[in-house]
This record gives C-alpha cells, sequence and structure tokens, in this order.
C-alpha cells in the first residue's frame, strides 16, 4: 500500500493505539495536521508547546499509556524541552513527535530551524532524527517500545517536513508495520533486564527474615511496574512499614495500618525518623534522591539496603546496596514473595519485632502531621482548604500540584488510597505543571473527578491552558491556594536569610483570578475565610462543563512543617513549627 | 599518566554506526561530569557498528556507574572494560620538531632508538610519525620537547584485549 510520510505517521500512532494527541500546528508540522483530520484520534489544540507536552505526562500518569505529543519545529521544539526534561526525569512514558525543515535545509538555519535532536538529547530517553519516509514505521514503533519499556521515560522524533510533505516525491513510501522480532532486531543495545537474579532474591528473602527493624523504602517504580498489589501483599505478608515517596504516593493506600506515609525533606516525622533507625530498607523502585535522604553520610547509618530496580545505573549510584537487584518491582516483588512464603511454610521466622512496632506507633502518636487552626477572623489555612477538599470529594478523585508549598502540603494532608490518583513533578520541580497536567489526566481519566492544586506563583505560569480546557470541554477542578507569594521560597528567606524577603512577593490581587479565570471561559470563584470553603468546593464538584477555578485566600505566613533543612541529615527534622520559627541555620 | 593501570580505565565500546551516537557518548560523559583521556572511533568488521575506545579518568567517577550509564545509551550495543594489564594498546604520534642541519643526527638518532619514521624533511624541520603503547609515546614527546616541538597529533589509544589471557583462561577452563 503507497501511502505518504505523513499518512504513515497517523496510521503509525493509530497502530500504537493511540487516542489523544496534544498539541499545535505549525510550518514544518502542517503537512501530518492534514491526515489527521480523518483519524479518529482525537487532538486537543494547546495553547502554548509547553501546555502539550505536561498534558501528555498527566494523561501517563493517570492511565500507564504513552503520552504523545506533537509540535512544530525551532521554537515549538524548545519550548516542549521542559515537559520532556521533566519526564525523563520522572521516568513517564511519552513519545513527542517534532517538526523539523526539509532534509536540504538541515544545517542551513532555515526558518523555524534548531537542532532539536542536540537540544533534547539529554532530556529524553532516546530521541531520532528520522531520515526518510520509509523509516517512518519503524521510527514510531521503536519510539513506543523504548518509551514504555525498561525504565520509562520519554522518546522524540524529528520528522523533516520533505518526508512527510504528501506534495513532496521523497514523502512517498510503502505501509508496513514491524513485528516484535524486528524491533528486537533493529534495537541490538536495548535489552532491558525485566526478571530479578533468583540468588539475589534468596538473599533480599533471608536479610528481610532477619531483620529486627525493616522498613519497605517504596519510589515511583512501584507505580510505573503496576507493582501496587505486589507490594500490598509483600508488606501484609512480612508485616512490614511501608513509607511512599512523593513520586509514590497512592502505591501503597494511606489508610492502611502499615503506611507511614511520605518520608523525605517534608515527610512526616515517623516516616523520615523510622527510615532513620531501620536496619533494613526494601527500596522499590525507588532512588535514594537528595530530597529523601538529607544529609547522605548520616542517612540510615545502621541499615542494610535492598535495592530493587529496573535502572541498572540507580543500583549503587547514591547509596552502596547490600542486595542489588535489577528488575521490574513487579516481578521482582512477586518472586520475593514466592521465595518469603516457601520460606516462612517451612518454619523459618521473623525475629520477634513487636518493640520496633510500639516505638512507630509512639513516634506517631507523639508526632503527628499539624498546623496551628485559625482563629475566628484570621487568614484561611491552606491545610484546612486541603482537609476540605479531601473531605469532600469522591475517593477516586485524581489530584494534580504544581511545585512549592501547596504540592507539599497535597502530598502531606491527601488520603492516597488509589494508584495512580496522584500527579505531580517530582524530580525536576516543574512550576506550572499543575494546570496542563490535570487536563491531561482529565482526558486519560473522563470518569474520574480531576482537581488540581496550585499555587498563584505556579498558575501564572501555565493557566493559558484553562482555554484550551474551556474550549475542548475538559472540566479540571483548579483550587489555587494563592497566599501572594512565592511561597516556598518565602520560608526559605524566613528561615535562613534572615527573614530578608527578595523578589518573593505576587500580591494576591494582581491579577485578579476569579475575572482571568472567567475570561478564560472557566467559572471563577474567590474564597477568603473558612466557613466560605465546603460550599465552594462543593458547588465546583456540581459543575461537569467547564473548568472551574477557586482563588483561596490562604495564610501569606504558613509554612511547610516538618522540615529537614538543607544540608542536614534527617536526625535534624523539625516538626514543631514554633521552633522552626526560632530556627537559626 | 605514565603509570599504566592507576589512573585510567579502558573502555572499548561496540555502537550502532548511526548518525549522533559519538555525540550522544560524549555528551554523557560531559553532563555525569566524567573525563575523557582520550577517545578514538572507527568502523569494525561489522559494517553496521563502529567500535569507540575511550581512556577514561579513574577519579572522576566509578566505572561501574560510567559504564552503566553509557549502556543505557540505546545505540549502546556492548561495552568491554579493559584492564590496561590485560590489553594490548596502540597510539599513532605525529609530531613536526625542529631540526636545524647542526642539530638533525640527535633527532634521526632519536627517531632510530624508538622505531619512528620520518615522514617529511624541511630544511630546519622533520616531521616524524611513531607507533606503539602510549607511553612510550609519552617518553618520546619528552624527549623531543627540548629540540622544539612545532606541531604534535596523537590519536588517541586504540584497544583489545590481549589473546594469551584469552587462550590461559580457555585452557583453564578446559582443565577444571
Amino acid at each position: 500500500m503507497q501511502l505518504s510520510g505523513s499518512q504513515a505517521l497517523i496510521k503509525a500512532l493509530e497502530m500504537e493505539g493511540v487516542d489523544t494527541i496534544f498539541g499545535l500546528p505549525g510550518g514544518a508540522i502542517l503537512p501530518v495536521y492534514d491526515p489527521l483530520l480523518d483519524s479518529p484520534i482525537r487532538h486537543i489544540l494547546v495553547r502554548h508547546e509547553q501546555g502539550a507536552g505536561h498534558m501528555a505526562e498527566g494523561y501517563a500518569h493517570v492511565t500507564g499509556r504513552p503520552g504523545v505529543a506533537m509540535v512544530t519545529s525551532g521554537p515549538a521544539a524548545t519550548n516542549i524541552v521542559t515537559p520532556l526534561c521533566d519526564a525523563y526525569m520522572d521516568s513517564i512514558p511519552m513519545v513527542v513527535i517534532t517538526g523539523q525543515v526539509a532534509r536540504a535545509s538541515l544545517g542551513t538555519d532555515a526558518f523555524q530551524e534548531c537542532d532539536t535532536i542536540g537540544i533534547t538529547r539529554s532530556v529524553t530517553k532516546h530521541n531520532e532524527l528520522v531520515t526518510s519516509a520509509q523509516d517512518i514505521p519503524r521510527a514510531v514503533r521503536e519510539a513506543f517500545h523504548i518509551a514504555t519499556t525498561g525504565r520509562p521515560g520519554p522518546v522524540l522524533l524529528d520528522i523533516p517536513k520533505d518526508i512527510v510533505d504528501a506534495m513532496n516525491p521523497n514523502s512517498a513510501m510503502e505501509w508496513y508495520w514491524p513485528d516484535d522480532a524486528e524491533v528486537r532486531e533493529g534495537l541490538p543495545g536495548y535489552r532491558p533486564t525485566t526478571k530479578g537474579h533468583p540468588r539475589k532474591i534468596r538473599e533480599a528473602a533471608e536479610l528481610i527474615l532477619r531483620s529486627h527493624r525493616p522498613v519497605i523504602y517504596a519510589g515511583g517504580g512501584i507505580l510505573k511496574a503496576r507493582a501496587a498489589e505486589a507490594l500490598l501483599e509483600l508488606a501484609e505478608l512480612c508485616d512490614i512499614h511501608v513509607v511512599t515517596t512523593l513520586m509514590a504516593r497512592g502505591a501503597f493506600p494511606d489508610d492502611h495500618r502499615l503506611c507511614l506515609g511520605m518520608p523525605g525533606m517534608h515527610g512526616n516525622y515517623t516516616a523520615v525518623t523510622s527510615m532513620q533507625r531501620a536496619d533494613l530498607l526494601i527500596a522499590l523502585g525507588s532512588r535514594f534522591d537528595d530530597r529523601v535522604t538529607g544529609k547522605l553520610d548520616g542517612f540510615a547509618p545502621e541499615a542494610k539496603i535492598i535495592h530493587v530496580d529496573i535502572d541498572p545505573a540507580e543500583l549503587g549510584k547514591v547509596r552502596q546496596p547490600d542486595v542489588p537487584i535489577v528488575g521490574d518491582a513487579r516481578l521482582v516483588i512477586d518472586e520475593l514473595v514466592a521465595v518469603l512464603r516457601r520460606m516462612l511454610d517451612s518454619g523459618e521466622a521473623a525475629p520477634d519485632r513487636s518493640e520496633w512496632k510500639q516505638t512507630i506507633s509512639g513516634w506517631q502518636e507523639t508526632h503527628p502531621l499539624s498546623y496551628k487552626p485559625s482563629e475566628p477572623g484570621d487568614a484561611l489555612k491552606p491545610q484546612y482548604v486541603l482537609e476540605q477538599l479531601r473531605d469532600n470529594t469522591p475517593a477516586d478523585t485524581i489530584v494534580a500540584s504544581g511545585v512549592g508549598q501547596h504540592q507539599m502540603w497535597t502530598s502531606q494532608y491527601w488520603r492516597f488510597n488509589q494508584p495512580y490518583t496522584w500527579v505531580n513533578s517530582g524530580a525536576l520541580g516543574t512550576m506550572g505543571f499543575a494546570v496542563p497536567a490535570a487536563i491531561g489526566a482529565k482526558v486519560g481519566r473522563p470518569d474520574a473527578m480531576v482537581w488540581a492544586v496550585d499555587g498563584d506563583g505556579c498558575f501564572q505560569m501555565t493557566a493559558q491552558e484553562l482555554v484550551t480546557a474551556a474550549a475542548e470541554r475538559i472540566p479540571v477542578k483548579i483550587a489555587i491556594l494563592n497566599n501572594a507569594y512565592l511561597g516556598m521560597v518565602r520560608q526559605w528567606q524566613e528561615m535562613f536569610y534572615e527573614e530578608r524577603y527578595s523578589e518573593v512577593y505576587l500580591s494576591p490581587d494582581l491579577p485578579d483570578y476569579k475575572l482571568w479565570a472567567e475570561a478564560m471561559g472557566c467559572v471563577g470563584m474567590r474564597i477568603d475565610s473558612p466557613e466560605e470553603v465546603q460550599s465552594a468546593i462543593q458547588k465546583a464538584n456540581e459543575i461537569d462543563d467547564r473548568p472551574v477555578v477557586i482563588d483561596f485566600r490562604t495564610d501569606s505566613s504558613e509554612k511547610v512543617f516538618p522540615m529537614v533543612p538543607a544540608g542536614k541529615t534527617n536526625d535534624d527534622i523539625i516538626t514543631d513549627p514554633a521552633l522552626g520559627e526560632d530556627f537559626v541555620q | 599518566m605514565s603509570d599504566t593501570g592507576a589512573t585510567h580505565h579502558i573502555l572499548s565500546v561496540l555502537v550502532e554506526n548511526k548518525a549522533g551516537v559519538l555525540a550522544r557518548v560524549s555528551g554523557l560523559f560531559a553532563r555525569r561530569g566524567f573525563n575523557i583521556i582520550s577517545l578514538a572511533v572507527a568502523p569494525t568488521e561489522d559494517e553496521a557498528l563502529s567500535r569507540i575506545t575511550i581512556a577514561v579518568d579513574a577519579a572522576s567517577a566509578p566505572i561501574e556507574q560510567i559504564t552503566k550509564q553509557l549502556f543505557k545509551l540505546i545505540n549502546v550495543v556492548k561495552i568491554t572494560e579493559l584492564d590496561p594489564r590485560d590489553a594490548v594498546e596502540r597510539e599513532l604520534l605525529l609530531v613536526t620538531v625542529s631540526a636545524p642541519p647542526e642539530g638533525r643526527g640527535q633527532v634521526i638518532e632519536l627517531v632510530d632508538v624508538f622505531e619512528g619514521r620520518i615522514l617529511n624533511v624541511g630544511h630546519d624541520r622533520l616531521t616524524l610519525s611513531l607507533e606503539g603503547h602510549p607511553d612510550k609515546l609519552d617518553d618520546f614527546e619528552e624527549l623531543l620537547r627540548p629540540y622544539g616541538i612545532v606541531e604534535l597529533q596523537r590519536t588517541g589509544r586504540v584497544a583489545l584485549p590481549k589473546i594469551d589471557n584469552t587462550t590461559s583462561r580457555l585452557r583453564s577452563a578446559r582443565a577444571s
């Protein structure tokens, strides 16, 4: 079957099961937008290419399927670099297609030409300049294979205009669709290890049964590997507590008796301290990120380490494991559970851990997450807004966030009881992530309610995508915790820079968020006092034909606690806001 | 650089012979802060593959982390870490050295001792070549320096595992 390159590209995306493309057309990608008109694939026309990338990420977060974005060359390609880097660092499967100038113009500084491959090389799992129309089906098939297998990540295909332009003879191709063997043959250097080494798994099981103070340190890899059920089985079988990192919120139910919640710089006292005192950390799909470990040489000093990761380079990168296991988290945990069951059945048993469990529940009692509720007439507390949001939305609500204080409060105060309900930018810390990511999540899961919790600083970075959401009837709901500051930066200036506030004030009224929301085709609300919070949320929940933005005016002076100050060990955690006020570095 | 083995590792990296692969490899080294001492790229017996021989500064990062990160590149097919003691290493050096007629004899003597070659002769200059172990090239370069090096170019090392080593391992495997 003779096709043009553009027809082949769209057909290849259909073959990959793509149902949605987030994108924005322009000169070099123009030919591909023509056959798109005849395709069942839904195209969401974004207002800025960064939005397309974060929407694709949000879609991938909640569905587990690769998000797809398509933009033109030059400035469009550079605009999508941030989402690519975000997806790369958080291991989000994503395929981005960029237009490129015709092959004859490559390297001539042509209009809207840029070295997309060079620019995106270090922020993609792989990228390819496709140099002939005949290569398109192969390149697309390989891109999806690479994006979704091994450690997932973004893959970019750069497509010169002449090989997709139906008017150009260079775009003629004979259709084919590579089978699995051909994909394998085409990628001789790509063989991810998925099955763990049996001897290492046995060693891990023995360590687990010998440990007195074990903690499971669950990371985002649990979600990527669809291993939440396996994790539950492992934790219950061995009766071991679980911490869920920022990327793993929802991987283990927060209401489970063994769940300790989030560790790290703004983790709760029990999660942080149980890792510090553990004699065994079972790291599953986590990577000893600096925000989790604090000062490395003081991190979990007595713990032996079992480290399971699909990326061999993570094993020993930060902390040398005692038992390294390369493999897919789900497959390895399943194997580990099987081995442990056999050992337990044959009479082996773990030592008595009742003292350790009592210690943990003691910490939970003495150091609960807390904040000082507002007195009548005081400003609204952001934590109160989150509690109300959590308690007045359905259990399977998906929540997205930007980056900063509001993100930490959301992770702390939400109750994540189901996997794939938390969408956030972890490693890169991309302000402006929430609005487009929430839109992508709602497109991927139209059946679920989707709320974004955003900061006022973040909201201003990508709010224009609410025009996209209004136009496409994607009813996301945005709660802005408007404290009129770049709040996290303000918190650091207050605590570590002697309250010298430098360039962090944003004004609560400029812009007028309610008017702005309305101008973008959304319902806008403004809430100042605690009494109005619940009814505003309920009103927003009932609106299903357009986006809703609620401007919650929150207390500017509120800070995120607990906190492990940068450069300190996790033993130096500050839990009491009163102590934090006096903290001097 | 002269005490072989202590300061560098040799990675023999088999990569797909595709556009941009060298940029991927060198970009990875730059981004992760791994230092390259020398690097040589050339096609292999299989036209689909090229071999990149990289001498890596052993102090800049653990070699295990370097190889693991390299292997994450989709176009990297195979990595062999060669211990300098178990490898044959060769490099080529071209040098133009100042050699006016009165001092020329000493330079030519050096070339003879090192079994190098004279490629080009001028009124007061000689262009020489020397092929050999990188350490030998270092020594040659050092001894030429007093005469005045005008221009110098080295290829960077290429390396393969020693055959002796492989056969003895095979023999011991058979014996057991």
